[in-house]
């Protein structure tokens, strides 16, 4: 690793570049109002929520799966473990042998975790449906 | 040519956003020609201009506005695809003398800003207020997430070989060989996360239209929609030019051709790939794709770290 530090320590073409970026999606976001045609004639269709055609019926706040909340849970845990495992890999000769034992701890009690989850079923995503389905070919 | 001139900015920038929309007829072209048909081919030669009629054409639509959607953040939902997939290439390394910032902590920039592109597709689905909407933008999460741990994962075999987050210093340390091959698995890992990153098919399961009508984006049209399509066109050059550099050897090549045109070679390789995997393969199933992810690519990327580390310290 360079003693320097950053090589180029001035940001400014990062910032004229994030401005530049600004005024394209600015612009495309901007013109269409005034270059657009005006609708006139409105259906009473023309207000509802596309849903196939269908006539839509309750809320769209509707309830889900609560395995995308369990995903969310997992994400945190597993890639905060993963940002441990990007601090060591950068520097993972310098730590040698001793920093590869313990990071082959960290990643066994990883894995140890993902085992768990894998058995009590939490990265199962089939309905009870497929389930019976898949059970049935299989035999 | 210096990192960084105030030419070298506005050259990318004009360039990734013209490439991008151009990916556009690449794609209905090549799809066009891998099923025996012809695609389009009206405009212009080849059917070049295309992509200025299709521009031209979304500029003047109707900027259409659901009333029961919830319209600031409906607006800023499309934009956020964009500026972060355009932000993202600030730190691609496209040749010596060729890039916008020379960042010591590049990848992980990257990680950064391709983990952020995924408010887009919540927010366009929770402000859409439409049943297929929420769908879309919830399965869109959930893949973004469970992806994301992996391919961080995956690409931490090749920063353990070049020792560095720097993406120029990591093509630098290609110069006695690609990492494709010491990292294959790393490689393949890779590949599959930035293809479910860009929810390109056959991991496009936000957007089945078989299933959810249009996914997070049902709701849009004109523009705004067309910043979606534009994001995702940027995504795949954005991921492509990353899979160059990590394992491609970026700007390296026999010195027949300049290093410029080596990078770009080999990113449009990968962007053909892309388009090519979607003329090929069909859509597996949610639950079979979210098993995938943690059951099988999760474990692999850990291995292979395991095993880069071995051999990398009883190999000095």
């Amino acid at each position: 690793m360079s003693s320097a530090g950053v090589p180029h320590t001035d940001l400014w073409p990062l910032l004229l570049y994030f401005e530049l970026v600004l005024v394209v999606v600015g612009t495309m976001l901007a013109l269409p109002p005034f270059l657009g045609e005006r609708r006139t004639r409105r259906t009473p269709a023309t207000e509802q929520p596309y849903e196939s055609g269908i006539v839509a019926v309750g809320s769209s706040q509707l309830r889900f799966s609560v395995r995308f909340y369990l995903i969310a849970i997992f994400f945190v845990i597993f890639d905060l473990e993963a940002v441990f495992i990007f601090a060591w890999a950068i520097a993972f000769r310098e730590s040698g042998w001793p920093g590869y034992i313990e990071i082959l701890i960290f990643i066994g009690v990883l894995v140890a975790t993902l085992v768990y989850l894998w058995r009590i079923g939490a990265l199962d995503w089939r309905t009870p449906r497929q389930r019976g389905i898949e059970a049935t070919i299989h035999q | 040519m210096t990192v960084g001139s105030p030419a070298v900015v506005i050259g990318i920038l004009l360039s990734t956003v013209i490439v991008a929309a151009w990916l556009i007829w690449v794609e209905r072209r090549m799809i066009g020609i891998w099923q025996d048909r012809l695609g389009p081919n009206r405009v212009g030669p080849l059917g070049l201009g295309q992509v200025v009629a299709d521009m031209v054409k979304i500029f003047f639509k109707e900027d259409w506005i659901p009333p029961f959607a919830d319209k600031p953040v409906f607006v800023i939902a499309p934009a956020i695809v964009m500026v972060t997939m355009l932000l993202g290439f600030v730190v691609v390394p496209f040749a010596p003398g060729v890039g916008v910032i020379d960042f010591n902590f590049g990848l992980l920039y990257f990680f950064a800003l391709s983990s952020l592109a995924v408010y887009s597709q919540v927010l366009a689905g929770y402000a859409s207020n439409n049943k297929y909407s929420l769908l879309g933008s919830l399965r869109a999460a959930a893949q973004s997430i469970s992806y994301e741990v992996f391919m961080g994962l995956a690409a931490m075999g090749v920063v353990m070989l070049a020792g560095s987050f720097n993406l120029r210093e990591i093509v630098e340390a290609q110069k006695d060989g690609w990492y494709v091959l010491p990292q294959f698995a790393g490689f393949l890992a890779f590949l599959v996360a930035a293809v479910a990153e860009c929810h390109r098919a056959p991991f496009d399961l936000p957007e089945a239209e078989q299933e959810i009508t249009g996914g997070f984006h049902t709701e849009y049209s004109g523009m705004k929609f067309g910043m979606f399509f534009v994001g995702e066109y940027l995504g795949i050059t954005l991921n492509s030019a990353i899979l160059v550099t990590l394992f491609f050897g970026g700007w390296l090549g026999p010195a027949f051709l300049p290093p410029l045109a080596w990078f770009i070679l080999k990113t449009l390789v990968f962007i053909l790939f892309f388009i090519l995997l979607r003329a090929a393969l069909a859509r597996p199933r949610y639950d079979q794709f979210m098993s995938f992810g943690w059951k099988v690519m999760l474990p692999l990327t850990l291995a292979n770290i395991v095993v880069t580390g071995a051999v990398g310290l009883s190999v000095p």
